[in-house]
This record gives structure tokens, sequence and C-alpha cells, in this order.
């Protein structure tokens, strides 16, 4: 077929951005950011600490195993009974090889073992609930963005309500009067679902409005047009054009929920209301070590593992925004 | 060339409806596109030209039936496109096919080139003799893109480039229709002329017809064979190419025309410059009468109060103006161009 035009193409003066005509392989809009994020040092920090915490949590039995003591279990002869201070023996909070964060207050439980259970509990519950509010939020900005009109007025009162809705009232008074067994299942399961749900069904929101923000202004791009004038349906449209445009936004965000959800779930430990003891949390021992207000050690172990996981996660998100954002470009 | 008509628009009108409060009211409407009348022959060239906020875009896109129009009819082939549902349109969209303004928009970033070109063939679930893949690659050659290039994303490509692919994509279907929205003017001007040349070319290879929107008349000189004036939302002007661009009747073509550069030096001395002041007013609010009476030196009483007709000064060219222009005229303006209504808001003549 002959070309049609008085000018070649390859003598177009228009520069095409990307050198080497042989290059045939093109690179995606992801491909990119992830080149860019991997040139940014602070984000990359972030991500080896959350993926070094992820080791941690999958393979908990096996570092307690090698490097502490079960972590629910007392050991008395730690503690200091004969003055009565029920403190640990020893310098800095009982450390040793043994104990490498030392032992807890009371009953002499191995900090570094109950850290490194705690982990599961923070990451299992941050993520699931993450992983719920964005299957929620996201159906719901969607819809609300692509088919507009009182469909939209709806899902955007519906949040509103939500987003004014007294969530840490809610879920102290509902955690506490959950059952030991409901849905056929019991103990830690029972709250550990109970709390994902409680966490990610209330913050859809948060999601659902960038999500409907998003899908509106891509809704009015000329593409979707273009896919409309080629015949193309509404699912198609959706699937094919816009939800690709989305995934950078919610990925984003999603990294940032995740340690909102942290620091929630540890509250609610904290105050009582999240997973129960003995089971190990971040909260709950900073709830434990608070008896002990004088000795500010014992709470600097679960503190700085709940500072250290969220810092983790928004360095790591800002890079993600600041990656993908095409304005950055 | 036949003067069987492809496209008869008759009496087009779209109404933006403006809504308020709570329970949507309608408060008011923008009055986008007016009683638009026009026609478009097999296998020639309409440009319709027109300040921005004019309604060329709208009426592109009742056209290619994004939009669908307040009343009025649009007949494509003889047949009645005006209110098909979506459904009934999927089969009339190989025949009718738009070329986007933005080439930074109109591509899906997150597609590659085969796959923005390959849709319409997916969407309307084409089989082709070799694949799509090779039906793609032989689009992208035909409009002078590398086929090896298919697997490449649009941020990758330049403007011109872009626009490339976006007329690729209006190909694909080999359409009889083609409504090209102001495809140049996001483009360098070194870039313009090889997308025009291209949309030429490819009009006489594979006998497309054409609907080209631009915002002045210099783009479409030389490609168009019929010229439609819009001025905020009315069609003012309408004629062969030759007919409008040698003796305008409508004063507002008239100074569309002055704005035209002249390569010629001694026909650009002698040659009056309109210019004209302000925006175009608010479709919301458009002015009574003649649209144009509060940016037209020639208005009187008359045009305040009387919509003025299109009245037909040659075969085919007709416009809309109580005082209409005579070819020779000189338009009496300020020396330096400028060009006042009598009935401009205060502040604009004293600014
Ligand atoms: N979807 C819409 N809703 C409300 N007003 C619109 C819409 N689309 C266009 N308009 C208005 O209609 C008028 C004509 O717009 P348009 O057809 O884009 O003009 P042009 O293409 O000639 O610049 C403008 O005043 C514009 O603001
Ligand atoms: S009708 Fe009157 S105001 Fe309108 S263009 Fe003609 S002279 Fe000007
Ligand atoms: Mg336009």
């Amino acid at each position: 077929m002959t070309v049609p035009v008085d000018i070649p193409p390859q003598a177009d003066p228009d520069p095409a951005p990307v050198a080497g005509e042989t290059a045939i392989q093109g690179r995606s809009l992801g491909q990119i950011a992830w080149r860019r994020l991997r040139r940014d040092k602070v984000a990359m920090g972030g991500a080896i600490v959350l993926v070094f915490l992820m080791l941690v949590a999958i393979f908990a039995p096996l570092i307690v195993g090698l490097l502490g003591t079960p972590p629910n279990d007392p050991q008395r002869s730690l503690i200091d009974r004969a003055t009565g201070t029920m403190l640990p023996k020893g310098e800095y909070g009982g450390m040793s090889l043994d104990h490498l964060m030392g032992v807890e207050p009371g009953n002499g439980r191995d900090i570094f073992s109950r850290i490194v259970y705690g982990s599961r509990i923070s990451l299992l519950i941050a993520f699931f609930a993450t992983l719920l509010s964005v299957t929620i939020g996201t159906t719901m900005g969607v819809i609300a963005g692509y088919v507009g009109g009182w469909v939209d007025a709806f899902i955007s009162r519906l949040m509103d309500i939500f987003l004014a809705f007294p969530l840490l009232v809610f879920a102290i008074a509902l955690a506490g009067v959950m059952p030991d067994k409901a849905f056929g299942l019991e103990g830690d399961t029972l709250r550990i679902v109970m709390l994902i749900f409680i966490i990610g069904f209330f913050n859809w929101p948060y999601i659902g409005r960038i999500v409907r923000g998003q899908t509106l202004s891509i809704r009015e791009r000329e593409f979707v047009d273009a896919a409309v004038s080629l015949g193309a349906r509404s699912p198609r449209i959706l699937v094919k054009e816009i939800l690709p445009n989305l995934v950078a936004p919610i990925l984003v965000y999603s990294t940032l929920l995740i340690p909102t959800n942290i620091l929630f779930e540890a509250a609610l430990s904290f105050l009582g209301v999240g997973i129960q003891p003995p089971t190990a949390t971040w909260g709950g021992m900073l709830s434990d070590a608070a008896q002990y207000t004088s000795h500010l050690w014992f709470m600097f172990w679960p503190g700085m593992a709940i500072f250290i996981t969220v810092l983790a996660f928004n360095l790591f998100g800002d890079g993600l925004r600041d990656a993908l954002d095409p304005r950055a470009r | 060339m036949s003067t069987e008509p492809l496209l008869t628009v008759t009496g087009l009108t779209k109404h933006f409806p403006i809504r308020k409060g709570l329970l949507q009211r309608q408060v008011g409407a923008v009055q986008a596109v007016d009683d638009v009348t026009f026609d478009v022959a097999k296998g020639e060239t309409l440009a319709i030209v027109g300040e921005s906020g004019c309604g060329k875009t709208t009426t592109g896109r009742m056209i290619t039936r994004l939009l669908e129009p307040t009343a009025g009819t649009i007949l494509f082939d003889g047949r009645d496109i005006t209110h098909l549902s979506t459904g009934q349109l999927r089969p009339l969209r190989r025949d009718v096919q738009m070329i986007f303004q933005d080439p930074y928009n109109s591509l899906n970033p997150r597609h590659t080139v085969g796959t923005i070109v390959g849709a319409p063939y997916r969407i309307q679930g084409i089989k082709t003799e070799h694949g799509i893949k090779r039906a793609v690659q032989d689009t992208l050659e035909l409009v002078g893109l590398n086929p090896e290039h298919y697997n490449r994303y649009p941020h990758e490509f330049s403007g011109g480039q872009r626009q490339r692919i976006g007329i690729a994509r209006s190909l694909a279907l080999k359409p009889k229709l083609i409504v090209a929205d102001e495809p140049v003017s996001a483009l360098d001007v070194s870039i313009q002329a090889q997308v025009i040349n291209l949309l030429e070319d490819l009009q006489s290879e594979l006998g497309l017809t054409y609907v080209v929107i631009a915002h002045d008349l210099s783009v479409v000189r030389h490609m168009s064979d019929r010229v439609g004036v819009m001025y905020l939302g009315n069609l003012v002007e309408i004629g062969d190419r030759m007919s409008v661009y040698t003796t305008p009747r409508h004063p507002y073509t008239k100074a569309l025309l002055s704005a035209v550069p002249i390569p010629d030096t001694a026909r650009r001395q002698n040659r009056e410059r309109i210019r004209l002041v302000g925006d175009v007013p608010s479709p919301i609010d458009p002015p009574a009468g003649c649209r144009f009476h509060t940016r037209c030196w020639k208005a009187t009483e008359v045009c305040k109060s009387e919509v003025p007709k299109l009245v037909e000064f040659a075969p085919g060219h007709r416009a809309a103006c109580h005082h209409p222009e005579v070819p020779g005229e000189q338009a009496e303006v300020a020396p330096d161009g400028t060009a006042i209504s009598p009935f401009a808001s205060p502040d604009l003549i004293e600014p």
C-alpha cells in the first residue's frame, strides 16, 4: 500500500520523544513510573522496610523459634518480685541475647516475640480492611461518576453520611457487644474478621470519593467519546477505557489507606475492644505498657513498630504518587 | 462530484439545560446550536468556521450522534438518524466517524497504538482477512505512520503523529462521512499542512465526505468545497468556497476573512482590516434579533429586533443579514480596523 502523503512520514519534523526508531516495543506509563520509582531513594527505602515487615509477619513462627520465646508464655522468673516493682530484672527492661527487646513487666513475656507476632495482626487487618474499602469504594465511585444523575446524588450523600459517622464510637460499641462465637468462627479469628469488616466497611467513602472524581474527569476525555462513536457499550467503556486510568490513583490511595488502618486497629486494641489478650498486638502492647508510665521504655518497642510501619507505608505511598503523577514529568 | 446529499441537516438545535438546586430544576439553557440547516454532498468537503464557542463542536457531535439534538432532523444517506437509540446507532457508527480536536486527549494513554486503532474492529466485531493486527498495520501505513510502532503508547509520539493515530482509528471502519473537529488547531503550524495534505489525499483515495470544523478561514481555505460560517449557534452564511471567499455577504464572514493572512503583498496593502471588539456573547442569553448586532459595525434598530433570514445571493450562497455586504464595499471602521457596534456595551467603547 502506498503512503498517500507527499511528505514521507520519516521527514516529519515534529520530533518523536523516544530516540531510536529500532525500538519497536513501547514503554507503558506503568513501566515509566516504575523506573521513576526506582530512582526515588526514600520511596525505595520505604518499600524495603515494607518487604522486610511482610517477611517478618509471614515467617513469624520461624523467627520466634530462632530468636525468641513463645509470645504468650509468662516468665515470672525474670520479674523482680522481691521489691514488688514487678519490673524485669536487669538493665534496659531485661534485654539480653535471649530476649532481644527485653521482657514485659508483670508477667515477663518476651517483647521481641510479641512484636513479631503483632506484625501479623496489624498487617493482616490493615491489608484486608483496605482491600474491602477499595473494592466497595471503587465500585461505588465508578458507578456514581459514570452513571451520574440521581444515582450519583444518592451515592454521594451516602458517602457523606458514612464520613460523618462516628466510626470509633461505633467500633467500640460493636466490638463491646461482639459474641464469642458467630458465623462459625470464634476467638481471635472472629475478632479479626469483625475488625476487618468494621474498619474496611466504614472507610470506603475515602476511596469512593477519589474514584468518583477521577471517573467524572476521565469520562469527559475525548477518548471516551471516541469509543462511544465506534459503538462501544457502557461495560466496555468502563472496563477498557476508564478502569485502566483509575489503577494509578487507586494504588496510591490504597497504599496511603493501609497505614491509617494500622493506626485504627492499634487504637481499637489499645482501647481494649480490638483483638483480646493474651494475643499479641502492637496496640494491646501499648495499652499494657501504659500501666507503667514511669517506665516509658516498654512503650518504646510497640510504639516504634507502629511508627516505622506507618512511616514506611506513607513514604512509599508518596513516592508512588509522585512516580505515577503525569504532571511530575 | 455528485450532488446527491449524503448528509442533510434541517433546523438542527441543541440547548443544554442549566439545572440548579436540590431538585435539579431547569433554570435556563445554553443555546449552543440554534436552527442550523445545511447539506453535504457525497465526496465533498464542507468547512464549518466560526470563533470559539459558536457551536461548531456541538454541531459535529450531533452529526456523529455523540449528542442528541434538541430539535431538528439529521438525514444520513436518506435515513433519519436524529433520535436513533444507542443500539440502533451501532451499525451507523461504521459510516460516520469523528476526528477529535485534541490529540493528547483523544487517545487513551493506557492503550498501545495497536489497541487504539484495533478497537474499531473489536467493538464492531469485524473479521479481517489477515487478522486485526495486519489490518491495523495497513491503516497505520495508510496515514503515514510506521506500522512497526504497533506496540508503542501515545505518549511516545508527537502531536502530529498522534493526530495521525486518531485519523487511522477513524478510517478503520471505512466510513463514508468523517467529521473532523479542528483537526490541526492543536498542532504546530509546521505540522498543520502535513495533516491537511493527508486528509485531502485520503479523501481522494477513499472517496470520503468531510465536515471539517475550523476556527478561522485560513486553515480550510484550500481543502474545502463549501464553507459554512457559524456565529453564536446560528449558521449565518453558507456557500461555495470561491463565492464565500471572494464575495462574503455577512459582515461576520467579512471580518473573519480580513484576518486571513494573504501572501501577496500588493493585495495585502489595500486590504481592509476589521478587528472585532469583545468576545462572543453568552449563549445562555444571546442578543435578540441578529445575534451579531452587539459586535456589528453596520447594525441598526431593525437588527436589534428582527432575526434576519437566510437569503440566497447566488446559487447555493446564502447569508442571514439585514444589511448584506455589497461586493467592493468598504467597512466603516476606525483606521486601525477596530469595528464597534452602535449597540456595543459601553465598557467596550470606553476601555
Ligand atoms: N455539555 C455542555 N453543557 C453545557 N454547555 C455546553 C456543553 N457543550 C458545549 N456547551 C456550550 O455550548 C457553546 C458552544 O460550544 P462548542 O460547540 O464547543 O463551540 P465551538 O466548538 O464552536 O467552540 C459554548 O458556549 C459551550 O460553553
Ligand atoms: S443583521 Fe444587522 S447586525 Fe446582523 S450582521 Fe447584518 S447588519 Fe450586522
Ligand atoms: Mg470546538
